[in-house]
């Protein structure tokens, strides 16, 4: 036991690490806010199928070597998450069917570039492709990539997706609990459903780096649906998916660290076994009453 | 007693196939208009046009000086994203109040309290704090109206507003809409199946089938043939 507690300290005192949970505890924070309402809206395909189009654009931004990737991947995932949001709502063309379309073809054209750039040398692919897709989708093995650089733009994104989730709080639960009231009444619910769309993208991108591009809808998902399972009013869903979801990175980074598994996974797992017990919780206070 | 809502020669129906056309009618401030017509004879698309969620095929539907889209109340039927909801009473009460709020991100005090008036109103204020998705279809309707009720400053448009209420709710639910009408002046605009309480409450009605069958006052309605067939059928005066 104290063997575990001295390579935890050891590890704490690397400022990569520090980093590490810092940005974790962050993403944690930002991505389980909207979860509630991307579950609530049918939204989570979005989810999904952005962080494909995130991967894409990552492939692209690795290829082409411009030494911060988020200047790509940040107005690509944007742009894909207004056009997701526009042929969701659109009757004519099955909105899931696009999303799998566009989400499906990122994914592929982005292995593609991967594979062919490093076969032939160009961008800053290391030449072991599988290592790099694999971190991109899965997250980073080791999370000892991270800059301070990496850090701050976490800290900024953050405080913006914070803030704007609590200037928007109520008009946001509007919008989801009933859209045709609140545009019938004259709220604008078109730019609310923008606003969230972008949000998410915003976070999705954020989270990227760190839990990879499949694992994010996870975090998104996953604190919301357990806080949903025992919670009774919108706010203390929130508030409690806020907190599984901190709980849930801080644990599974200290996991990582000590056992050496990957952190997405690691965090998603602990995000996984929380749901289970929340299943439970809500059985046993329902044969309770 | 200016004219609030006006349609000129509106069609409706989805993707070009005509619902139902020809409307033509006007709604004035103080007026309770009731909309009546078979199954599937575009009511509720009526409702949505009305209230700018979807647009007619052809016409015109507009909303006259007086009254501005952000005075309406809106009960719809209820949809099924709502019905497992993670949301107290209290929270949905009080996003009827968000038109009020503009730019302005919380709620104020005068909100707050007219949000608990309207509870209070509709004798859901015991459910305060409780989960919306535990509540019985009366309660969740009770609820809904209490929302819509936040909302109508100058008018209301109810679709279906006593679906799933017992006979005593029912008359309790048409009581409060017929008291809103008379006492606060609130515009009324509600589509019925039930001819009882048209016939009853309502100072206009407007039935629609293919097109519009008829509109004018509750008396006229009374005497026309059309009006004196469809309470026949219906099961109108004489169970009153």
């Amino acid at each position: 036991m104290s063997d575990l507690f001295a390579k935890l300290h050891q590890s704490f005192q690397l400022p990569v690490v520090r980093y590490a949970l810092i940005v974790g505890l962050l993403i944690a924070l930002c991505s389980s806010l909207l979860g509630v309402t991307l579950v609530m809206k049918r939204f989570s395909f979005i989810g999904d199928g952005l962080s494909h189009v995130a991967f894409g654009a990552m492939a692209v931004a690795t290829v082409t070597g411009i030494t911060n990737n988020m200047l790509i991947i940040m107005p690509v995932t944007i742009v894909s998450a207004v056009l997701l949001l526009r042929t969701g709502s659109n009757t004519k063309i099955k909105g899931d069917a696009a999303v799998a379309m566009i989400s499906v073809g990122a994914l592929a054209l982005g292995y593609m570039l991967m594979n062919i750039a490093a076969r032939k040398g160009i961008g800053r692919t290391s030449g072991n492709v599988t290592a790099d897709v694999c971190s991109t989708l899965f997250g980073s093995t080791a999370i000892l990539t991270l800059k301070p650089a990496d850090v701050w733009i976490c800290i900024a994104m953050s405080v913006i997706v914070v803030t704007v989730f609590l200037v928007f709080y109520n008009k946001i639960f509007a919008v989801t609990f009933d859209e045709s009231f609140a545009k019938a009444t004259g709220i604008r619910s078109d730019m609310y459903n923008l606003l969230i769309a972008v949000v998410i993208a915003v976070i999705i991108v954020i989270a990227m780096n760190f839990v990879g591009s499949l694992l994010i809808s996870a975090l998104i998902i996953f604190p919301a649906l357990s806080a949903m399972r025992v919670f009774k009013s919108f706010r203390s869903v929130i508030i409690c998916s806020v907190v599984i979801s901190l709980l849930c990175a801080f644990f599974g980074i200290i996991i990582s660290i000590l056992a050496e598994t990957p952190v997405g996974s690691t965090i998603v797992s602990a995000d996984i076994t929380v749901f289970f017990i929340f299943c439970i919780i809500s059985a046993v206070l329902k044969r309770g009453r | 007693m200016g004219a609030l809502l006006r349609c000129e020669n509106v069609s409706l129906g989805y993707e070009g196939d005509v619902i139902t056309k020809g409307l033509n009618f006007t709604v004035s401030s103080g007026d309770y208009l009731c909309i009546v017509g078979e199954n599937g004879s575009g009511k509720s698309t009526l409702i949505k046009a009305l209230l700018g969620l979807r647009a007619p095929l052809d016409g015109k539907v507009e909303l006259c000086g007086e009254v501005g889209k952000n005075e309406i109340g809106y009960l719809p039927q209820q949809t099924m994203v709502q019905r497992d909801f993670p949301a107290s009473v209290r929270e949905i009460v009080l996003s009827g109040c968000m038109n009020r709020c503009g730019l302005r991100p919380f709620y104020n005090k005068e909100e707050k309290k007219l949000a608990h008036d309207m509870m209070r109103r509709l004798e859901i204020e015991p459910l305060t704090k409780r989960c919306y998705r535990e509540l019985s279809g009366g309660q969740q309707q009770r609820v809904l109206l209490a929302r819509a009720l936040c909302a109508a400053r100058k008018m209301i448009l109810l679709d279906e507003p006593v679906t799933g209420l017992d006979p005593k709710a029912t008359n309790e639910m048409y009581e409060l809409i017929g008291s809103l009408n008379k006492k606060d002046g609130i515009t009324v605009i509600m589509v019925s199946h039930d001819m009882n309480a048209a016939v009853r409450y309502a100072t206009h009605i407007l039935h629609i089938g293919r097109k519009q069958l008829f509109f004018g006052t509750k008396e006229d309605y009374m005497t026309s043939r059309i009006g004196q067939a469809f309470i026949s059928v219906m099961g109108g005066e004489d169970s009153e």
